[in-house]
């Protein structure tokens, strides 16, 4: 079928499709651009015909994926034509091209509203459509109360009626404070008596979003969504266009028993028995049949009824009825079938427990696990996940671990988390336990994250009877040929604590043991090797009396490391030479562990924190929520110090730099990282030992003090445990519970994660053992919207909540209503307007105090609307680079300097830094390929949009110091930018501290540089 | 709620895109990449469904086009699946037999009628009849508009003879 009348357009498209290859595409395609272009630009000669033809090439271009970066005012002016075939071309082809945040939508606002309210019924539709399509924020404003009189005016007829529906609930998803609740039940209520089916589909998708956002307010409306099921069901007054293929409209029925599964219960009993009866014709007369299309409709229906049933719960009958189906779904041949099966029976674990009866199906589902199809491995992995217990935790961990070897790298860290978790909720015992993380490390070493070795440690510290097991299992995986370097981490310290308990085996006297891990030394990255370095500390105290050629052959590694260029592995290695001469004095220095603290595993945690965070408001989980929320307040029963909990190992075994900061951070007076505390008898920690960092107080430098330690402490602390099930030997863990009357101590390091929200949008900003603040921001423009979330952790409410802003003089900041009580486990969320009104580093302080009990706890946290959130990436060719560059002649326009003590990193390394600052880097536009260029558009009230372009020089003899050059429209900008990008620079944005100038950079490694003009040095390489 | 809509030949060229969601331009090809890469290299036995980004895609394959709309992850897949299926309906209605050509040269025809099919990512209309009544009427206008024209530039033509 030829395009009726626009022969141009259907050439064009004959010639693109005759291109041989892409290269002549392009070619073509750059041409009809370049003819469109300056038909565009005398427009005056262009009939509305024409106009129309070169608006409908545009989008076919852009549909082959090539920019299309001009005409957009073509297409959106021919909104406002007269006739109908160009105003529909404006309509269709500006709702593929823009998206909501397009500027150029706002100018098309008006004429939209006119066709809206003018009487013209197809042009209304084709208003309605774009706006439903591609409504913003201003359009919900300004168009909302027009779009809600054509949705209830009876003069309307259904096929504008029902497009309204749907144009409203964009709007409304848009913004939900356009529809007014009180009003809108009533009206609703009426919607849904609607005879006509098209209108009566759309008003329930509309009812489904406005019931999951507030049902209290629309229960009047219960009984009729049962009403239009019976007559669905019951297939009464249907016309015969509305049923597909024989069943009466399966997406209203979707629909519909979607917006149920939304209030929370069914209470009138007649309604309650209209409904079930309903469900139960579905549940048993939906059958398989041939017709591949009926039996996706039916099936489409028969899955929601079991979502309903699911939700509704209470008829036991049924629900038997829902399992049974579920097991018969999940052994089919038809893939969707059984994908869907497996994803309900998961579904089904959450909101009942029917644990029992699903484990009779496990055999079926360890099958599905190794489906050609990776859909159905992931949903049967997921169910074998929530299905697992004591009972069957060895089958399935270990079909897990089978299944690892196999499994495409898309699932292998999904696959490895979710092994281990298992492993050590459910471990029968704690060999096993050792033995599963072992061989998870070796098949998928890369995939193990720090988390699941830290935890195995904790174990077998905790338990004598496991530590000669795990050393021995240890020195097994040592013989194998190539191991990873994960596994060479655990080795290294289960072998440096507990080879000693093997000392008789063959092959497992120390200088053995010594010589098996020290092969691997030249293979492991830095923090190994600070491990490796300890581990060999310790053999060395465990072999007494001491060997002197293994103590020559252990020194020499030592001596070797003594100038090492990695702080942390050379002040080991200066302080373990001195240590180890110390003779007898070595034994009580480098003692065993002690034991840990009981505490939450922080895999287990963190793998809640995901599934709440990503719990939306579907039904089903809004449900899951209900039910779930004991299991919640019993698994966090923790010790109540709310001591960090993910790296709360390794900043025991491993003073490495990035957890040490933290303890600077939060306490400058302790020995940051000092070479001469380790060594000191009197262990600082009694002095001041906050909660939540004693334990890196105690242990933190080498473990020194370790056993000693403990009495002085348990005397201080007879406080009975938290868990109940801490011996004595466990005082450690009670220690900080003496201090916590005093403070309340946040969890994780502030500074970091303020950093760690400067290059993302969204994440904790802060939290403590009663709250947890989160953040989301969305930026457009010179304009942003946070919205903090503030979690109340606790069982009792959080009280006098206060929250304000302290905005530096450039930001407009506007923070709603903070609640000044929270309510247990409640979670309430502020939205914060931020407005960028110039160029400023300065940072915004969320000043913010609560009261739990008597404490009373203030804190005040810098936000992350920084410099960077007002920047949008812009990749420029050279052809704009160098005119702009040129134009911008020196100062204060563009600016230059010289930067020394940069932080050594690749230049790759300053490339990823500068994208995650949204300055993107132009590959090419330099020359010289140590140079770096980058551009970005910063946005402001004052410096509207603003071009910023960024040159970087390195010295590729001294990574230590750069030649900078910044460049843009506006003098206070240029120097702004070249700050902030020299602090991100200098500084180490996970130090903790705000970012520092260079002069207090401590930078021990890196030699002074040499005195003669850096300039000048630099000059010789340009 | 459907996301976004992507007709995708064989050889992984783009028939139609309609976004529901605000994607920007960069992020459309990302999606667009991905998915193609994705959906095309699927065996021709499993199920219609692909995990993705936290998301759904429910595709499903007619002759050499592959019909694919993004979901969320707790929307009813069958429906969608069906969604699709009546929107091949419609057009195979319209075009007689639809086949691949007929889309491309009429892809603005496959615009306006996924207009009445969908609004904001749900579905508006479910009868067939209704749709294919309210796309004739567009043509009509469109043809009523095009002879209007042409008998008001006779009109010009022969009044300047």
């Amino acid at each position: 079928m030829a395009l009726s009348g626009m022969r141009g357009l259907s050439v064009f498209i004959s010639e693109v499709r005759n291109c041989r290859n892409k290269e002549q595409e392009r070619l073509r395609v750059d041409k009809e651009l370049g003819n469109i272009r300056t038909r565009f630009k005398n427009e005056k000669g262009l009939t509305p015909y024409e106009k129309k033809k070169y608006v409908w090439k545009m989008l076919y271009i852009y549909m082959l994926g090539y920019d299309v970066d001009f005409g957009h005012m073509e297409a959106v002016s021919l909104i406002s034509a007269p006739k109908y075939p160009e105003k529909q071309v404006g309509y269709i082809v500006t709702s593929c091209l823009l998206n909501e945040n397009h500027d150029f939508l706002r100018l098309a606002i008006n004429a939209v509203r006119n066709d809206i309210i003018g009487r013209n019924e197809t042009f209304q539709c084709l208003a309605l459509t774009l706006v439903g399509n591609i409504g913003g924020r201003e359009f919900a404003e300004s168009l909302a109360p027009d779009v809600q009189k054509l949705l209830i005016s009876s003069s309307c007829r259904p096929l504008v009626r029902k497009k309204a529906a749907l144009c409203l609930l964009r709007l409304f998803r848009k913004n939900s404070d356009i529809l007014n609740v009180d009003g809108w039940s009533d009206r609703m209520a009426q919607l849904l008596d609607e005879r006509d089916l098209g209108v009566l589909t759309s008003s329930m998708s509309l009812f489904v979003a406005l019931v999951s956002n507030n049902h209290e307010a629309y229960w009047s409306c219960l009984p009729k969504c049962v009403k239009v099921m019976e007559r669905l069901a019951r297939n009464q007054d249907i016309p015969q266009e509305y049923t597909y293929y024989g069943i009466p409209s399966p997406w209203l029925q979707v629909k519909t028993m979607r917006a149920l599964q939304y209030f929370p219960t069914v209470e009138d009993p007649s309604i309650r028995r209209a409904l079930f009866e309903v469900l139960q014709r579905i549940l048993m007369g939906t059958d398989v049949v041939k017709n591949v299309n009926k039996n996706n409709a039916s099936h489409a229906v028969l899955f929601e009824a079991l979502a309903l049933v699911m939700h509704l719960d209470s008829e036991k009958e049924m629900m038997s009825q829902c399992v049974a189906l579920l097991g018969k779904f999940i052994a089919v041949r038809e893939p969707n079938i059984r994908y869907l099966g497996l994803e309900n029976m998961t579904r089904m674990l959450m909101v009942t427990d029917v644990h029992e009866i699903i484990k009779r199906h496990q055999a079926q589902i360890i099958t599905s696990l190794k489906d050609p199809d990776i859909s159905i491995r992931r949903r049967s992995l997921d169910l074998l996940y929530g299905m697992c217990d004591v009972s069957n935790a060895k089958d399935i961990v270990e079909e897990l671990l089978q299944y690892l070897g196999t499994a495409d790298f898309a699932m292998r860290e999904e696959l490895a988390l979710k092994a281990a978790i298992l492993a050590e909720k459910f471990a029968p015992d704690l060999s096993w336990y050792v033995d599963v993380i072992l061989q998870l490390i070796d098949k998928a070493g890369d995939f193990v994250s720090d988390d699941i070795w830290f935890r195995v440690v904790q174990f077998v510290t905790n338990n004598e009877d496991l530590q000669p097991y795990a050393a021995l299992k240890a020195r097994e995986y040592l013989d194998k040929p190539a191991i990873h370097e994960t596994m060479v981490k655990v080795s290294a310290y289960l072998l440096g604590e507990y080879s000693h308990l093997l000392a008789r085996r063959p092959g497992c006297s120390p200088k053995e043991i010594f010589s098996i891990i020290h092969e691997k030394l030249p293979t492991v990255s830095t923090p190994t090797i600070s491990i490796l370095l300890t581990t060999y500390a310790k053999i060395l105290m465990h072999s007494q009396p001491p060997d002197p050629e293994l103590q020559n052959q252990v020194w020499a590694v030592y001596s070797k490391y003594e100038s090492c260029i990695d702080a942390e592995i050379q002040q080991r290695a200066v302080e373990y030479f001195a240590l180890s001469r110390k003779g007898e004095a070595l034994m009580d220095i480098l003692a065993e562990m002690p034991k840990f603290p009981e505490r939450q595993s922080s895999l287990i945690k963190k793998a809640e924190d995901t599934e709440a965070d990503t719990a939306e408001q579907s039904a089903i989980k809004l449900r899951t929520q209900q039910q779930a929320s004991n299991a919640l307040v019993l698994t966090d029963h923790r010790p109540a110090n709310g001591a960090p909990q993910v790296s709360q190992l390794g900043m025991i075994m491993v003073p490495s730099t990035s957890n040490v900061d933290q303890n600077v951070v939060d306490q400058p007076l302790t020995h940051s990282n000092g070479t001469l505390s380790v060594v000191d008898p009197q262990p600082p920690a009694q002095d001041h030992a906050p909660a939540g960092d004693i334990l890196g107080d105690l242990l933190g430098p080498l473990a020194i003090e370790g056993p000693p330690g403990v009495s002085p402490q348990s005397e201080l602390n007879n406080v009975p445990s938290h868990e109940g099930t801490l011996g004595a030997n466990d005082a450690l863990a009670l220690a900080p519970v003496g201090d916590q009357e005093s403070t309340v101590k946040p969890i994780g390091d502030i500074a970091e994660r303020f950093h760690a929200l400067c290059l993302k949008d969204s994440g904790v900003l802060y939290e403590d053992p009663y709250i947890q603040i989160g953040i989301k921001a969305e930026w457009r423009g010179h304009q942003g919207r946070m919205v903090l979330f503030l979690g109340n952790k606790n069982t009792a409410s959080l009280d006098s909540v206060q929250a304000k802003i302290l905005p530096p003089s450039h930001l407009k900041l506007d923070l709603s209503l903070v609640p000044k009580i929270i309510p247990p486990r409640a979670q309430v969320q502020c939205p914060l307007e931020v407005v960028n009104l110039r160029p400023s580093r300065d940072v915004a302080v969320l000043d913010f105090s609560y009261k739990f009990g008597t404490y009373l706890v203030n804190n005040r946290l810098r936000l992350p609307a920084v410099l960077n959130k007002f920047f949008q990436p812009i990749q420029v060719s050279a052809e704009e680079f160098f005119p702009q560059w040129r134009s911008l002649p020196g100062p204060p326009l563009k600016l230059q300097e010289v930067v020394r003590g940069v932080r050594p990193m690749s230049l790759g390394e300053m490339a990823n830094l500068f994208n995650s600052l949204k300055l993107m880097v132009c590959p090419g536009l330099d020359p010289n390929a140590c140079n770096l260029v980058a551009s970005t558009t910063f946005y402001s009230e004052n410096t509207r949009a603003m071009l910023c372009l960024i040159r970087i020089e390195t010295d590729p003899a001294d990574r230590t110091q750069l030649r900078m050059t910044v460049a843009s429209g506006d003098p206070t900008l240029t120097f702004e930018l070249k700050e902030f990008i020299k602090e991100h620079l200098v500084s180490i944005p996970t130090a903790g501290k705000p970012p520092a100038p260079v002069a207090q950079q401590p930078q021990p490694n890196i030699p002074p540089i040499a005195s003669s003009d850096p300039g000048a040095l630099l000059a010789g390489l340009l | 709620m459907i996301h976004f809509v992507l007709l995708i030949s064989r050889q992984g060229k783009v028939r139609l895109t309609k976004w529901y969601s605000p994607y920007s331009q960069k992020e459309r090809s990302k999606v667009i990449r991905e998915l193609s890469g994705t959906i095309l290299s699927r065996g021709p036995k499993l199920c219609n469904f692909v995990e993705w980004r936290g998301l759904k895609v429910v595709y499903k394959r007619y002759a050499s086009l592959y019909f694919c709309m993004c979901i969320n992850q707790e929307d009813n897949e069958l429906e969608i699946l069906e969604i699709i299926h009546h929107y091949v309906e419609i057009l195979d209605r319209y075009f007689g037999s639809v086949c691949e050509l007929d889309l491309i040269f009429n892809f603005h025809k496959a615009y306006y009628i996924l207009d009445e099919v969908l609004i904001a990512g749900e579905l508006q209309e479910s009868s067939k009849k209704t749709v294919a009544r309210l796309v004739a009427t567009q043509d009509s206008l469109v043809e009523a508009a095009k002879e209007e024209a042409n008998s008001i530039s006779n009109i010009i033509a022969q009044a300047t003879k």
